[in-house]
């Protein structure tokens, strides 16, 4: 297509879609903007701490959503990637190597302090690396053996970031790595807070934003990939990878490619993560994250942006009405608490995962596409 | 020398549980074509339910010598019905759904199973009383206890009973019908709900016996014992090639010796830079290796690629 008629189909776009959407575009802006003010002012500050989860777990889902929803690939190890992205920020902006390691002491006497700038799309790199290391031996296996062989990638990084403290210490092994520098941008230390407007901007809040933007970031791409040439590539690989082969489509570089852009999105989960809590251990990386991350793909509906985000709100949001609701609710019906309330949570969970599988096979809000195949 | 006698002694244990529980998730692969994520808590339903019954009877003062067949049996029985449960709840009526719904209602009722265990009995370590002799066998300047005795025996002659069934009964032979091709297994008269049923029973069963073995061996049961025990076996089911029943003794007992001689081992051959905590990554590495080599495992079958 010319230049002169992308624009002009550019144009046509930009206006169809603001003439229908623009005031529906305004409100959401605003409740997205104004929503972690009314859940504290709601709930509590608790609940804006689960809201930033809920846009952690949103980068996570849709990052995993491009291995397993696009491209078909079920991946069972997705969260190492969030593991990577986490290390690399913890270990170039904590004291840690400075002061296990003379020679990088030497060479960077202030600290080590790398800026968000830096260390986000270095995670990603990283992440994405290992997500390359992870697809390229795996490209001839199908279905469930790739499943185990994801597992087991998973679970070989989380025994490194536990066990490699020695001889040289470099992850600080079950202990983790603590004193990690909070998230900055610009000169604004999001871990401080800020009063602006006469407004008072608690460190969730700014968390909040600096987490929705990159969110409504990975949303945009997601969606611009989806209809990409490579994101059509990936849907019929995903549909029938012998034919997608017979159709010309280079089958190792792009499932190479959806393993490393769903890695990288991870990695950036990871770097913000270890920000955000200015802490990591292994403990953060375990197979039942990687599990839960699929869990919010599929319920919600793999391969579909929306139901995707549907899936990774409804599963961090639930888990924490759960426990908040579990003991008082036990205390009002029966006026004391009669079982354990994280052990009924985890039970409510479970049922609820196998109730709404059961009830929608296809996830709460699938792709159309997917839907009228069912049908037929 | 003693060291290898014993690593093997410890490897051949390991992996004759593991080739117990692959086999349970063999056969489910096979006929429906997928994992059944909550057989590991099958196994570990199977060794509280033991535990239980073993203390009841304690308490009725029967002796040692009947309290573990009768405790084997009754969690059998239970790990039977479950199986048949769990099928009946969480996958059946997904039979025609999309690849992963079982997948998610299989994490779900794991995690009901695991949670609902805490609800009943807590959250604790139960110590397993000492139903066989402590006394070890002295074997080339290796030790072997009683306990690992029978896990070998009992897990040779469950395996050996399962093949009987499946290569010489009706029911085995409707079994591999079902395998092969449901459809027409249907036309040819089988009741495939049911044979899918039983093969949900089956491996429960062994589940049972599995869980039982290992809680002896280690004298201790946990709620999420079921969890690392389901895993690995699962991996040894895909090494030796998922749907193939030699390929799950076969893998599970490779596995096995694999992680028992990985962990006496690699701290010698690095020179200490890597010690028996990395035993997981061996397990997982061979994996990797073998898988690279034989895409669908040991014993595998190479899948006719769908035109």
């Amino acid at each position: 297509m010319s230049v002169p008629h992308l624009w002009q189909r550019l144009r046509n776009e930009a206006v169809t879609t603001s003439r229908i959407h623009r005031p529906l575009l305004l409100v959401g802006c605003t409740l997205l903007i104004a929503l972690p003010f009314l859940v504290g002012l709601g709930f509590g500050p608790a609940w804006v701490r689960v809201l930033d989860f809920v846009l952690l777990y949103i980068l996570l889902a849709l990052g995993l959503n491009i291995v397993v929803g696009f491209a078909g690939l079920l991946d069972l190890g997705y969260v190492a990637f969030f593991g990577v992205g986490a290390y690399v920020y913890a270990l170039l902006a904590s004291p840690h190597l400075t002061s296990h390691f003379p020679a990088i002491a030497a060479l960077f006497p202030a600290g080590l302090h790398g800026p968000l700038w830096l260390l986000l799309p270095l995670g990603a790199l990283v992440a994405g690396v290992f997500g390359i290391l992870l697809g390229a031996p795996t490209l001839r296996l199908r279905g469930d053996y790739l499943a185990i062989v994801t597992l087991g990638f998973g679970e070989i990084i989380r025994i490194f970031l536990n066990n490699l403290y020695q001889p040289v210490n470099i992850t600080n092994g079950a202990q983790g790595i603590t004193q990690i520098d909070g998230l900055r941008v610009g000169p604004l230390a999001l871990d401080r807070g800020l009063d602006l407007f006469g407004l008072r901007f608690s460190s969730l809040h700014l968390h909040y934003y600096l987490f929705l933007a990159l969110a409504m970031l990975v949303v945009f791409i997601s969606l611009r990939l989806q209809d990409s040439r490579i994101g059509r590539a990936w849907v019929a690989i995903r549909e029938d990878e012998i034919a997608a082969k017979a159709c010309g489509i280079n089958t190792r570089n792009v499932k190479l490619a959806a393993f490393a852009m769903g890695a990288s999105f991870g990695g950036i989960a990871g770097g913000l993560f270890a920000g955000f809590q200015e802490f990591v251990s292994p403990e953060s990386f375990q197979l039942i994250d990687s599990i839960m991350i699929l869990c919010m793909v599929v319920l919600g509906g793999m391969g579909h942006v929306p139901g995707v985000i549907l899936g990774a709100v409804l599963l961090t949001v639930l888990p924490e009405l759960f426990r908040f609701g579990a003991g008082p609710a036990q205390q009002w019906l029966f006026g004391r608490v009669v079982v354990e309330p994280e052990a009924l949570r985890m039970l409510l969970f479970g049922l609820t995962l196998v109730v709404v599988m059961l009830l929608r096979p296809a996830g709460l809000w699938p792709e159309p596409r997917h839907r009228r195949e069912l049908a037929q | 020398m003693e060291t290898l006698i014993q690593q093997i002694i410890n490897g051949l244990v390991l992996g004759s549980v593991y080739a117990l529980v692959a086999l349970g998730y063999t056969m489910v692969y096979g006929i429906l074509g997928l994992i059944n994520f909550a057989h590991g808590e099958v196994v570990m339903v199977g060794a509280l339910v033991a535990l239980a019954t073993v203390k009841a009877l304690a308490a009725l003062g029967l002796p040692a010598a009947v309290q573990l067949p009768i405790g084997l049996a009754v969690a059998m029985i239970a790990c039977m019905a479950l199986g048949a449960a769990i099928e009946r709840i969480a996958y059946r009526p997904l039979r025609n759904a999309p690849r992963l719904a079982p997948l998610i209602t299989a994490i779900g009722v794991s995690i009901v199973i695991q949670y609902t265990v805490v609800l009943i009995s807590g959250r604790s370590y139960h110590a397993y009383p000492e139903l066989l002799s402590t006394r070890s066998f002295d074997l080339y300047g290796a030790r072997i206890s009683p306990a690992q005795i029978a896990v070998i025996l009992i897990s040779t002659a469950a395996m050996a009973v399962l093949l009987w069934i499946v290569h010489r009964t009706r029911l085995g032979r409707a079994m591999r019908a079902t395998a092969e091709n449901p459809e027409v297994a249907r036309l040819m008269g089988v009741n495939v709900d049911r044979v899918i049923s039983l093969t949900f029973v089956i491996g429960s069963a062994m589940a049972a016996v599995a869980g039982v073995l290992v809680s002896i061996n280690y004298s201790v049961a946990h709620y999420q014992m079921g969890f690392v025990l389901g895993l690995k076996a699962f991996t040894a089911a895909v090494l030796g090639g998922i749907g193939n029943l030699a390929g799950a003794m076969v893998g599970g007992l490779l596995l096995g010796l694999i992680e028992a001689l990985g962990a006496g081992y690699i701290g010698d051959l690095t020179g200490g830079v890597f010690g028996s905590n990395y035993r997981d990554v061996f397990a997982f590495l061979v994996l990797v290796l073998v898988l690279i080599f034989r895409p669908s495992g040991l014993l595998g079958e190479r899948v006719a690629e769908r035109a």
